[in-house]
């Protein structure tokens, strides 16, 4: 990568695999899980976050000589408030069921424990064009945890990807029904999403056992 | 009377902040490995939401809402400040949990001690957050219920709080295997006892509830087949994570 020193490319990587912020630092999940069900729900939420932990990272680099250390967490949750004003007004403009589907959990980035923790860890501490790399790779870091978990659910669970049905039709019995296979509708209650978290954590302890907490 | 049990004991049970709607997961898992120091966290967020979903009802009602400022003249009636909301609930929130951390310290010292280090965390406990948005999203119509919907969510978050913490201690002693160990097996026993609680959505079967649609009774079997295997108590959820393992 000729635009990325390695140094800054680790920034936008590392958090992709090894210090994931959902299997790793055990950060977001509070409004990460419950919108898991659809695929595409998945998928708008990582792109809000994305945004919000990107513009969020570097808006508080750029300001971080100027807040005083007593009040940065309300500094911060004004900003952080700011930007999830911005991303639910365009979600209802122009996303309006979508934004119904979500309903509160889009406020609910503003608590999202991965933005206050990576404006307390990363951008009170380096220059804006760092936070930025690091906060959009937090941010896929998060995406690509919450895209994995809303496939497999949705295509279990119902069926389909994005809506659109692949596996065949469960009524006329067509596709892969017609071996006698059924949605497994235990995917789409809110529980299945942490047991789907919890193997995909187990995976990836397997793959990398330097990961593996001490008992 | 009967309005405020039924959302007391629905706001514990059926829509539990943790296993319905995932909020305050952060600190629930990162808070759960000792009772004592759960039960400290819970008590904070108890309190702390009997303060602020009351308070965020009368910004709610009085500022917020379409049409809300009409108290103030009719020429403010067709404001519609509700974009606003996101940015004063959280507003509300850190400013209580500040107050509150004052006067904690001045009036209770011992209760300071065993809260203190917990109140600056719990402003960025989504469960508050959740708490006054799920109030906004559900309409609650009087203060008194709002009072009622933050203190027995308190409890439900409490309870889901100390379950995971006396488990986690017991479960030190099981012979977990190693990628699972901490984080993982959390997540597990959480979905376990998510599934279980499922089955208190039952408990009340309002006449204003819709009837279930159609092509959601496959699932709802076997649903209701998980949760009669489905086991509540620590020893079991072990052992049927060891059957996850086989």
């Amino acid at each position: 990568m000729a635009l990325l020193s390695k140094k800054d490319a680790n920034l936008i990587l590392d958090p992709l695999a090894d210090n994931n912020p959902i299997t790793i630092q055990v950060l977001g999940i509070c409004s990460a899980l419950a919108i898991t069900a659809e695929l595409k729900a998945s998928l708008v939420m990582a792109i809000s976050v994305i945004f919000v932990l990107g513009v969020g990272n570097v808006v508080i680099s750029l300001m971080r000589n100027v807040i005083p250390s007593k009040i940065r967490i309300i500094v911060q949750l004004i900003v952080v408030a700011t930007l999830v004003i911005i991303v639910d007004q365009v979600l209802k403009a122009f996303a309006y069921e979508l934004s119904k589907t979500l309903s509160v959990f889009v406020g609910l980035i503003i608590t999202n424990c991965i933005i206050m923790g990576r404006f307390e860890a990363f951008a009170l501490g380096n220059g804006p064009w760092k936070s930025f790399l690091d906060g959009i790779g937090n941010a896929l870091g998060y995406g690509v945890i919450l895209i994995i978990v809303g496939f497999f659910r949705e295509l279990f669970g119902s069926g389909t990807l994005f809506g659109i049905p692949v596996l065949g039709d469960p009524i006329a019995k067509t596709g892969l029904y017609a071996t006698g296979y059924e949605n497994n509708g235990f995917m789409i209650i809110p529980p299945a999403a942490l047991i789907v978290v919890g193997i995909i954590i187990w995976v990836q302890r397997s793959r990398n056992k330097a990961l593996i907490e001490e008992a | 009377m009967l309005e405020h049990l039924e959302l007391f004991f629905k706001s514990i049970f059926i829509d539990n902040m943790v296993f319905a709607v995932f909020l305050g997961m952060c600190s629930y898992l990162a808070v759960s490995k000792k009772v004592a120091t759960a039960v400290g966290l819970g008590a904070a967020v108890i309190f702390v939401l009997a303060v602020t979903v009351p308070l965020n009802w009368l910004l709610d009602q009085y500022l917020l809402q379409d049409g809300a400022l009409v108290w103030l003249g009719p020429e403010y009636a067709d404001y519609n400040l509700s974009f606003l909301s996101f940015i004063l609930f959280i507003a509300t929130i850190a400013t209580m949990v500040q107050l509150v951390e004052i006067v904690v310290e001045k009036f209770s010292p011992s209760l300071y001690n065993s809260l203190g280090i917990f109140l600056p965390l719990i402003a960025v406990n989504c469960a508050i957050l959740g708490g006054s948005l799920f109030m906004q999203a559900r309409e609650i119509p009087t203060l008194g219920l709002a009072f009622n919907y933050g203190v027995s969510s308190g409890i439900g978050w409490f309870l889901a709080i100390l379950a995971i913490a006396a488990i986690r201690e017991k479960i030190r002693y099981s012979n977990v295997p190693a990628p699972l160990r901490g984080l993982g097996i959390t997540f597990i026993i959480t979905g376990l006892m998510g599934i279980g609680f499922q089955s208190f959505g039952g408990m009340l079967t309002g006449d204003n509830e819709a009837p279930e649609p159609v092509e959601n009774t496959t699932a709802k079997t076997i649903e209701e087949k998980e949760i009669k295997k489905e086991i509540e108590d620590e020893e079991k959820a072990v052992s049927y994570n060891e059957v996850i393992n086989k």
